[in-house]
């Protein structure tokens, strides 16, 4: 056994600075379109090639609704003048002005994660977020197996009708004060899933969403900063587009 | 294994009323037609004394009739053969085959509980896919005239619904684990039927992610439907778009650049070095080996980020299209990505020296989880899992697809059949893909890494190995270039119908482990 903690302490430190510091490491994002002004018929026809709406068209403007975004890239790629992507992950938006968080969640946040019918992805990358690149304890986040003690509610996938039921009984098992963070194109609007006749069109359906982080899957810090903008210690995305339609809120 | 047109002619002269033979010319496969009763005896005959391997069951209902595709898989081109047998649309009753050829089992129930069929014989029919206690009996939802509104209208679901017991001895009790258990696993549900620290009788009870896929595709264009053959299972996607792209261009007669023929194959195997990775960090987080799980875990990360980097995104989303790839990675950049999966290999192999000098780790894994070579046969198992019992298929090696025949590379084998040798099957095909991987950068050609085309009807069944085993695409389009039907066989749904095998007569604090050891995709097995 010495020689695994030799392994270990030969590894040295791998975690990210963030969010103390900047994190830009070449692969952590898979980005997310950005408004564009173009020609109207360019527009109509980027907007055209978005096979989940995401990008919608006024005029000479296409505004991006980065909720629905599944990260196709057919916006980006075989096109000309294709739009632009950004590289970031500071993507997480608190779904209306009415949500407050506690006081009591400033410090630590204990999370159980449902897995509502996601494709494995979403839920991979919250599982990630334990490795000792992102290590989500040193930050005081925990992810539990007990809804009894859990603040969060971290939901991944478009809801399936067989785990409604499952995912109501853990919220209802779950002392208040208690939140839900919706995660992944699918949570929040359904994705290329739903609605379908065994899916719903995302939490919202259901629970009233307080926190949501789009992204095809967001990647570990992205999630990231979900959690840190529920205690407090980054800022929310600040933006005045309206909710998706048919997204519930 | 014999020729397909040999095959054909023994076929019709053993059954020389019943069955009807005739070799498909595009793709080589040859179809066995033949009546209701007869399926279970040829597929007997094909399953137990022809040596092939039964791929699945494909039910389409198609304009006044049923028909079912019985598919079976062997060596080389012409080596698939399908069964096919056809009925009025009234009629309901077909033979199950699940007595002779095992690995029918769950393709037969999921057929009753989809499209309403019923197979006699069949030991166990009913709650498999559609829950009894969300929807009641007789919702078919694969039918044709199914209306979605109508049946979630007129819900009546069982509320007293509760799954069998087995188990029948004084003292006997369930452990049910799931749909929502652990820190982050994917929703299922296990019954675990004992009598003190035994798990004596195991049943996965799946599908609770049931998005219904197939259904789906129904009806939408190619460019819809692939969304959706990409992100029904995100850890896996690669290989499924795979799959799904090579189906497109084999109905439609479509080319692919030879770069990028070159680079899919370069792409799927880091996909598979990477998830390997993730199935060893689990087997290692499951014993409690914090150290070597984490030091795997960094080694994923590594790799998916080299994914991201390569491809733009960490789980290959929106890299393949059919007629090639959606954008070109250069040669340096696939360079580097070589650079960086050898140093990958490299530190893995060292974790596996570790490992393999942790008595406290062998101890957890070593004669844990055993499936015989016989039952990873008649289960009809695939992947990792089947190769540590014994059983060594590999289809890009069976049926060689997208250029695979060219690349020189091993397929690991191993007989025990424990969680250690399904481990030792990872390790082996990780260094196997990174393997493949150098080739594939020597040989990358220049050029384009697109071609258009256009869309044409047909069917079409393509298999892949993905990283979990293989699969098949089943796909037939009509003249309006949507898809009609789309029956995705994956991995995982075979693998599972395994997976109690491995965890009965075992304690239950070996569940996790041998859990972890097969490392099944739920999303992948519930579509």
């Amino acid at each position: 056994m010495s020689r695994w903690v030799l392994k270990g302490l030969q590894t040295g430190i791998v975690t990210t600075r963030y969010p103390g510091g900047e994190e830009g490491a070449p692969g952590i994002s898979p980005g997310i379109p950005q408004d564009m002004v173009c020609s109207g018929s360019h527009a109509e026809a980027l907007a055209l090639r978005c096979p989940t709406a995401a990008l919608q068209r006024e005029k000479d403007q296409i505004s991006v609704l980065r909720e629905r975004c599944v990260h196709c890239y057919r916006c980006a790629r075989g096109i000309t003048k294709p739009i632009q992507w950004e590289r970031g992950f500071e993507w997480a938006r608190i779904r209306s002005d009415a949500v407050v968080f506690p006081k009591a969640f400033q410090q630590s946040l204990h999370i159980r994660v449902i897995d509502a019918g996601d494709c494995g992805a979403c839920l991979h990358e919250v599982k990630l977020m334990n490795n000792p690149f992102y290590n989500m304890h040193r930050l005081g986040f925990f992810i539990t197996p007990t809804p009894r003690k859990a603040d969060i509610l971290l939901v991944v996938g478009p809801v399936t009708d067989h785990m409604k039921r499952a995912m109501l009984k853990a919220y209802e098992a779950m002392p208040e004060p208690r939140r839900v963070m919706a995660v992944g194109a699918c949570a929040l609007s359904g994705g290329v899933f739903g609605p379908g006749f065994v899916t719903g069109s995302g939490v919202g359906d259901v629970l009233s969403v307080d926190l949501v982080i789009p992204g095809c899957p967001p990647p570990p810090l992205a999630i990231l900063h979900g959690l840190l903008t529920i205690t407090g210690r980054k800022m929310a995305l600040q933006d005045d587009k309206p909710a998706v339609p048919g997204g519930g809120t | 294994m014999m020729k397909a047109q040999e095959l054909a002619d023994q076929a019709q002269s053993l059954w020389p009323l019943d069955v009807e033979s005739c070799v498909d010319a595009s793709s080589g496969i040859v179809e066995l037609c033949c009546k209701r009763e007869q399926v279970p005896h040829l597929c007997d005959w094909l399953f137990n004394h022809q040596a092939y391997l039964f791929a699945g069951l494909i039910v389409e209902e198609n304009t006044s009739r049923w028909d079912l595709f019985y598919l079976f898989v062997g060596q080389g081109k012409g080596g698939c053969v399908r069964v096919r047998t056809s009925a009025a649309l009234e009629e309901r009753q077909f033979q199950s085959v699940s007595v002779p050829v095992h690995a029918a089992d769950w393709h037969e129930r999921e057929a009753e509980d989809l499209f309403g069929l019923v197979f006699e014989g069949h030991p166990r029919l009913g709650d498999f896919i559609l829950h009894d206690d969300t929807w009641q009996e007789g919702v078919e939802p694969m039918r044709n005239n199914f209306d979605p509104a109508a049946a979630l209208s007129n819900r009546q679901p069982r509320e007293n619904a509760c799954p069998r017991r087995i188990v029948d001895v004084p003292g006997a009790f369930v452990m049910p684990i799931g749909p929502v258990f652990s820190g982050t696993a994917e929703s299922v549900h296990f019954q675990l039927e004992t009598v003190g620290e035994e798990v004596l009788r195991a049943f996965p009870r799946l599908f609770f992610k049931y998005r219904g896929v197939e259904k789906r595709a129904e009806g939408c264009s190619v460019d819809q439907a692939l969304l959706l053959a990409e992100r029904f299972a995100g850890t896996t996607a690669f290989a499924h778009a795979f799959a799904f792209a090579m189906a497109i261009e084999q109905i439609s007669d479509r080319e692919v650049p030879e770069r990028a023929q070159v680079l899919r194959i370069f792409v799927a195997e880091l996909e598979r070095l990477r998830s390997h990775l993730s199935t060893i960090e689990g087997i290692c987080a499951s014993t409690g080996l914090a150290v070597a799980a984490n030091q795997t875990a960094i080694l994923e990360e590594e790799a998916l980020r080299l994914s991201g980097s390569l491809t733009g995104h960490r789980y290959l989303f929106g890299l393949v299209i059919p007629g090639g790839l959606s954008r070109d990675c250069d040669n340096q950049a696939c360079r580097q990505s070589v650079i960086k999966a050898r140093d990958i290999l490299q530190r893995l192999d060292g974790i596996d020296k570790l490992l393999i000098n942790t008595s406290s780790f062998l101890d957890r894994i070593e004669e844990v989880g055993v499936i015989t070579q016989e039952q990873a046969h008649s289960h009809g198992l695939v992947g990792p899992v089947a190769r540590g019992s014994g059983c060594c298929s590999d289809l890009r090696r069976l049926q060689p697809y997208g250029g695979y025949d060219t690349f020189d590379f091993e397929t690991p084998c191993e007989v025990e059949g424990d969680g250690y040798a399904r481990l030792r099957i990872l390790f082996a095909e990780a260094k196997q893909s990174v393997r493949i991987m150098e080739q594939a950068l020597e040989r990358l050609p220049a050029g384009p890494v697109f071609l258009a085309g256009e869309a044409a009807p047909g069917v079409v069944p393509v298999g892949v190995e993905t990283p979990r085993g293989a699969t098949w695409h089943w796909l037939r389009m009509d003249e309006e270039r949507k898809l009609t039907r789309y029956r995705l066989i994956t991995p995982s749904f075979t693998n599972w119908h395994g997976f109690h095998l491995a965890a009965e007569n075992f304690a239950f604090q070996d569940f996790p482990i041998i859990l972890a050891t097969f490392g099944l995709s739920v999303a992948e097995n519930d579509r």
